[in-house]
């Protein structure tokens, strides 16, 4: 024990400090959870989604493929159509997602006349090759992202983006 | 009549010298574009207020017919501009008084910065109007969503993937903006509408009373 006396006037300034503080804390601690709830949800595992692309037809030009799925966004459920590139790299099918690194449009293969064999992005002329490596000295600060990709019955099914794994 | 009720209050409330603190102040001879003409550059600070006020009151009455739903929210936005008696008139406000704001306030900047009136002691409004600055761009920025159009909505994607752009806490700030890690929808228009209404006004009027009692505890700089 210290030989400190806490005072009647301290000890109250203290009890009072403390019981406004869980207060306080009672008020905003529901507020602000409530208003964070989105970055701390639990991020549903991507299903893989059909697409009408027989894997066999793929070549290794960049075709643009569409899937349509389901989306949940908090309490409006609506069927959304994404497209995603794809080709083959021997053996191996690459599927590229076409949203630009640099702030979101949506590239083009070929979409450049002066560069045929590389994806193009109109908004700020961002440019990558086939592998989705982001052309140095164009806007992108990194490569588009790769789709998780599988196949049933020699159609391709497209999951989620991740990132780029061929460079 | 006024007269008489004036009274009748002041005499119980002593009002005349609260009313007299706010409205009754000298206006230095340099300030004043009937001495100078030139002066009217001091005006500007007076205009960004005076178009804020414009802002949230043409705000308000839109907010009558608004409905921040992606269903609704354009057909709002048509119905209110197309089919209500002056509607093209209080959104053209809101519209068009929002880039004036931003405008008024830079002019109002540039004043403050080559008067130097930013200097001691000064310094503690500058950073706060910084703050409104800042604000007032998250207005403009939150507003811009709401109209739920093409424009609209690539404009909001863009801006957030700038703001995804942060080193390390980027992607949180993306979510918490946008109400989703990866969807730009039903939840971005509902955030968006409650920080633009409710939010960023309330910051708002904190910056502006701290910014106008400090004028007035300080007064205006001197001439140059």
């Amino acid at each position: 024990m210290s030989n400190n006396r806490v005072s009647r006037r301290q000890f109250l300034g203290y009890t009072l400090t403390g019981v406004g503080g869980f207060m306080a804390a009672g008020m905003l601690m529901p507020m602000v959870r409530f208003a964070v709830d989105p970055i701390l949800q639990k991020k549903g595992d991507g299903d893989f989604v059909q697409t009408a692309q027989k894997i066999s037809e793929l070549s290794n030009e960049p075709t643009r493929v569409d899937f349509s799925y389901e989306q949940v966004d908090g309490w409006y459920t609506s069927e959304v159509t994404n497209s995603a590139w794809v080709y083959k790299d021997g053996d191996n099918v690459i599927a590229l997602s076409p949203v630009c690194k640099h702030l979101g449009c949506t590239v083009n293969w070929g979409g450049d006349t002066a560069h045929p064999d590389q994806f193009f992005c109109p908004c700020h002329l961002g440019r990558y090759e086939k592998n989705g490596k982001n052309v140095a000295g164009t806007p992108p600060l990194g490569p588009l992202d790769q789709y998780e990709i599988s196949e049933k019955d020699g159609f391709l099914l497209i999951g989620k983006p991740t990132e780029n794994t061929l460079i | 009549m006024l007269n008489k009720i004036y009274d009748w209050v002041d005499e119980r409330l002593d009002i005349t010298p609260i009313w007299r603190d706010i409205a009754d102040h000298e206006v230095p001879e340099h300030v004043n574009p009937a001495h100078h003409f030139s002066a009217f550059v001091y005006c500007f600070g007076g205009l960004t207020f005076f178009i804020t006020v414009i802002q949230i009151l043409s705000g308000m009455f839109l907010t009558m017919y608004y409905v921040p739903d992606i269903e609704n929210a354009w057909k709002s936005v048509y119905y209110l501009q197309n089919e209500v008696a002056f509607g093209e008139i209080v959104r053209g406000m809101h519209h068009w008084g929002a880039s004036l704001v931003i405008v008024m306030m830079f002019l109002h900047t540039l004043r403050v910065f080559f008067t130097g009136s930013y200097k001691k002691p000064r310094e503690l409004n500058w950073l706060v109007g910084v703050g409104i600055f800042g604000v007032m761009l998250g207005l403009g920025f939150t507003g811009y969503l709401l109209p739920w159009d093409m424009k609209a909505l690539f404009a909001t994607k863009v801006g957030i993937e700038i703001a995804a752009s942060v080193p390390f806490v980027g992607e949180l700030i993306k979510t918490l903006l946008a109400g989703d890690a990866t969807i730009l929808g039903a939840q971005t228009l509902t955030r968006f509408f409650a920080i633009h209404v409710f939010f960023l006004p309330a910051v708002l009027f904190v910056l502006l009373a701290l910014h106008f009692i400090m004028i007035r505890r300080q007064g205006i700089s001197g001439p140059l």
